[in-house]
């Protein structure tokens, strides 16, 4: 018995198909949702979603952060921003990063929640720039 | 009487007009199906959301301090955010909406709240500065009658979620038109804060057995912002698809009038060039007449 996944960004549905195993990048580590999961709801990191199919993976989709909800038949991914991993472009993703990176610094140092948000979307664009270098590597 | 070169400069002028009109019909018809579509495509994301706030909801019902974001404030401020349209020529589509904000925001006076007022859009911008200056918080620009960014919603959520979590105002009520056709537009009052909270409608799921990750209140803490940028989201787009079935509609209208306008004026040309000509013709022949 497959598990329903939809991957789904606010403009858009994304991906809803039937399959074997989806792992999503949960904030506190890494989840498989498989057919009869306990229902579970949780907030995600930036990171891959990857689809399996027949033990291999057949897709992967990059989401900067968001929501999942699981439950024995289905896996709902509320996704802040998602694509196929075959569409992130690196040099965008760097320039991102880029940008992240110097307004970190400038960040005063008694604003923990903003220095929090910022981290978190740092490390979603590195993770974006890690998955875009699996999958189509420049060099 | 206008004389035939009058009458004739005015053809051209309505005829010119028409053209625009029906030009502006054109543009806001694509661009209706256009938005329509951008709607219809963000709904599984509201109602994805909608499902898992009802079950955070119902795990953190009666769990002590609810989060402001989802009861309000305890003091009587009350902020109205409305949407309207950059551009007129739209028929009733920002009057009736300022109508109804006119009425929402005395009903809420009479209730003994301080109201503000957030416009979005021009139109709504002027005519907020014109009826209520003291209670303006902020002009914003509205979409330009563009395509909806879901950033445009997530900056406003953003400025409203700040203004609550500052203690600047308490409750939050958003009014927009709500797009039912092209030829309808009902001005719709959406409560944002406190949260209507949502029915739990998927019974047959096992709700008590729910687990959190990392728990319910984090979880319920980072969803609600968000959901207040998922709902200004369908709300600015459901307006901009309602602006422009609103300008459709009004363009057909004022295509068709500038038709009926062209005809008369035709008709009043054609009699005054005859009547002319007679009269000419009966000068002439009195002249040789006489001869």
């Amino acid at each position: 018995m497959p598990v329903q996944v939809e991957i789904i960004s606010p403009e858009k549905l994304l991906f809803r198909k039937e399959v074997e195993m989806a792992v999503l990048p949960g904030e506190d580590g890494d989840i498989a949702a498989m057919p009869d999961h306990a229902p579970i709801m949780l907030l995600l990191r930036g990171g891959v979603v990857s689809l399996y199919e027949n033990g291999q993976v057949t897709e992967r989709f990059f989401v900067s952060g968001g929501f999942a909800d699981i439950t024995s038949q289905r896996c709902t991914i509320l996704a802040d921003e998602a694509l196929p991993v075959t569409e992130i472009v690196l040099s965008e993703a760097q320039e991102r990063l880029e940008r992240l990176e110097t307004q970190f610094t400038n960040v005063a140092a008694d604003d923990i929640s903003h220095q929090d948000s910022l981290s978190r979307r740092i490390q979603s664009a590195r993770a974006e720039i890690e998955a875009a270098e699996i999958s189509h590597p420049t060099h | 009487m206008p004389s035939l070169k009058e009458l004739r400069a005015r053809i051209a002028g309505v005829k010119s007009q028409r053209k625009i009109t029906s030009a502006m019909k054109m543009v806001a018809a694509s661009k209706l199906r256009r938005f329509q579509k951008h709607a219809e495509a963000s709904r599984p994301y509201a109602d994805a959301m909608r499902r898992m706030l009802s079950e955070l909801a119902a795990a953190t019902a009666g769990q002590g301090e609810l989060p402001r974001l989802m009861q309000g404030g305890s003091g009587s401020t009350h902020l109205v955010v409305l949407l309207t349209s950059d551009f007129g020529l739209a028929g009733g589509f920002n009057a009736n909406l300022v109508r109804s904000v006119r009425q929402i925001v005395s009903r809420l006076e009479a209730d003994g709240e301080i109201v503000q007022v957030l416009p979005v859009g021009r139109k709504g911008g002027d005519a907020m500065a014109r009826l209520f200056p003291t209670k303006l918080v902020e002009r914003l620009p509205g979409t330009a009658g563009r395509e909806v960014h879901f950033q445009t919603a997530a900056d406003l959520g953003a400025r409203v979620t700040q203004m609550l979590e500052a203690g600047e105002i308490d409750r939050v009520t958003l009014v927009y038109n709500r797009f039912v056709n092209a030829m309808t537009q009902t001005p719709t009052e959406a409560p944002l804060v406190p949260l209507p909270v949502p029915e739990n409608d998927n019974q047959t799921e096992n709700t008590a057995q729910y687990e959190f990750e990392p728990d319910e209140g984090e979880l319920l803490a980072r969803l609600l912002p968000r959901n207040i940028q998922v709902q200004f989201y369908a709300a600015l787009l459901e307006s901009a698809a309602g602006e422009q079935g609103a300008r459709m509609t009004a363009m057909d209208n004022a295509t068709r009038n500038a038709g009926k306008a062209i005809d008369d004026l035709s008709q009043r040309y054609n009699r005054s060039r005859q009547s002319n000509i007679t009269k000419e013709l009966i000068e002439i022949i009195s002249g040789a007449e006489a001869v």
